[in-house]
């Protein structure tokens, strides 16, 4: 890992100006990508700014209409509050699925969206809730957060301080994970919202998206069947040594299939 | 270049001038010569690194030691009582022979004892699943499994 100067935040405020001043710096969240990037010089920050210091950017508050949750807030925390659980417990159930106990004990949630690792699993409760990413600076829906290959509407230096998800109707996540990583090869995120049913594909592409032919067969009739009958296009799909673009695409309607048969 | 870190590690307060770059398990290692802690992978993977945050096992390889500033760190070696009597988790690791070469066992036992408080009465498939991020390349795990079952029951029954 090459050298750095370290600098603890005590506002996000302060943390958002230290990076601001300086062009190489990088927030640390709960560092579960970032740090493992740096040892491989895969990034280079001149600065880093640890927000792990800054009480207000951590917790989980629930309402009848949505759950906000703090971009500092541990995967562990909001896979085991009982406040996620009740309100949107496809939520919670993603939490624990991310890496294994010790990863899901340091990493935050606006770390995760913020990387927006292609095969994450965060990406996809977002953009398939449909939630509202809040910064430092403003607001922004997940429609317009996620725009490519580790690639998000992020300014420069600007800060994910919460995330509000609203309760669907119902939701589920089923991911194929790679056996080792526990990373999502495809995960599919299925939302019976009041806005309509959202499904958010995430490993599968070189970002998460959201697949128009699987809501569109799921708006019409929210079964299984409905699900199982949609070809998914494998175009611009991942290819990699654990799964071929049309094997992807393959796996996205049966992850879809498997997540309405759990809810429906 | 450099910062101070402070910590407590295993009952004893402490502070160390750190480079800003050192990984937690390197202060562990190599300046506190704890060694009982591994490296393994040292990408996250293997779990030999693990130790307790503030009661939360985390691998510490995985983050600076000044992420761990003003935190409360557990290694093996502060695992059994002062006396040299072992903690049920690692009574049972003997007790089952969850171990062959020994190199995973110091992280299987840290994530085990973490493990255990959140999960009484786990399971074999619970376990399995606890251990996700721990990986041993001698047992095929069935012994360490069977250790984590009994170690679970054995903390249980002693509170």
């Amino acid at each position: 890992m090459h050298a750095f100067k370290y600098h603890r935040a005590s506002s996000a405020n302060e943390a958002a100006s230290i990076v601001a001043r300086n062009g190489e710096a990088r927030f640390l969240a709960g560092g579960q990508s970032l740090v493992q990037m740096m040892k491989l010089r895969f990034v280079s920050p001149s600065d880093l700014v640890d927000l792990g210091s800054i009480k207000d950017l951590a917790g989980i508050k629930a309402d009848g209409s949505g759950v906000t949750i703090g971009a500092m807030t541990r995967h562990a925390e909001v896979a085991g509050s009982a406040e996620v659980r009740k309100a949107i417990p496809a939520l919670a159930a993603l939490a624990g699925t991310i890496g294994d106990r010790q990863v899901r004990n340091m990493g935050t949630l606006g770390g995760a969206i913020a990387h927006a690792d292609p095969a994450a699993d965060y990406p996809a409760a977002v953009l398939g809730l449909g939630a509202t990413i809040h910064t430092n600076k403003r607001k922004i829906a997940a429609d317009d957060f996620f725009k490519g290959m580790m690639e998000t509407a992020l300014q420069p230096g600007e800060l994910i301080t919460s995330v509000s998800f609203p309760v669907p109707k119902r939701a589920a996540y089923m991911k194929f994970k790679n056996q080792a990583s526990r990373f999502a090869i495809v995960g599919v995120f299925v939302a019976d919202t009041a806005g309509g049913v959202r499904v958010a594909v995430t490993g599968a592409g070189p970002c998460v998206f959201r697949s128009k032919e699987l809501e569109a067969a799921l708006s019409k009739s929210f079964t299984a069947q409905a699900a199982a009958g949609v070809k998914v296009s494998d175009k611009g799909l991942n290819k990699d040594l654990h799964a071929s673009p049309e094997y992807r695409a393959h796996l996205i309607t049966v992850m879809a299939k498997r997540a309405v048969q759990s809810i429906a | 270049m450099g910062v101070k870190v402070s910590m407590t590690v295993n009952g004893k307060k402490l502070s160390s001038d750190v480079e800003e770059r050192t990984l937690l398990v390197t202060l562990i290692r190599e300046h506190l010569r704890l060694t009982g802690t591994h490296v393994g992978c040292d990408t996250a993977q293997c779990g030999a690194c693990t130790v307790h945050m503030n009661g939360n096992a985390v691998k510490s390889c995985s983050m600076l030691a000044m992420q761990a500033e003003g935190a409360d760190i557990l290694t093996i070696e502060g695992v059994a009582a002062p006396d040299g009597t072992l903690h049920p988790m690692q009574a049972a690791f003997k007790e089952n022979h969850g171990l062959q070469c020994g190199f995973c066992t110091p992280g299987m036992v840290m994530n085990a004892i973490d493990f255990a408080k959140r999960h009484p009465v786990a399971g074999e498939q619970e376990v399995r699943e606890g251990l996700e991020g721990n990986l041993c390349r001698c047992t095929g795990y069935h012994n360490i499994v069977k250790s984590i079952v009994a170690g679970s029951k054995a903390m249980a029954a002693g509170k």
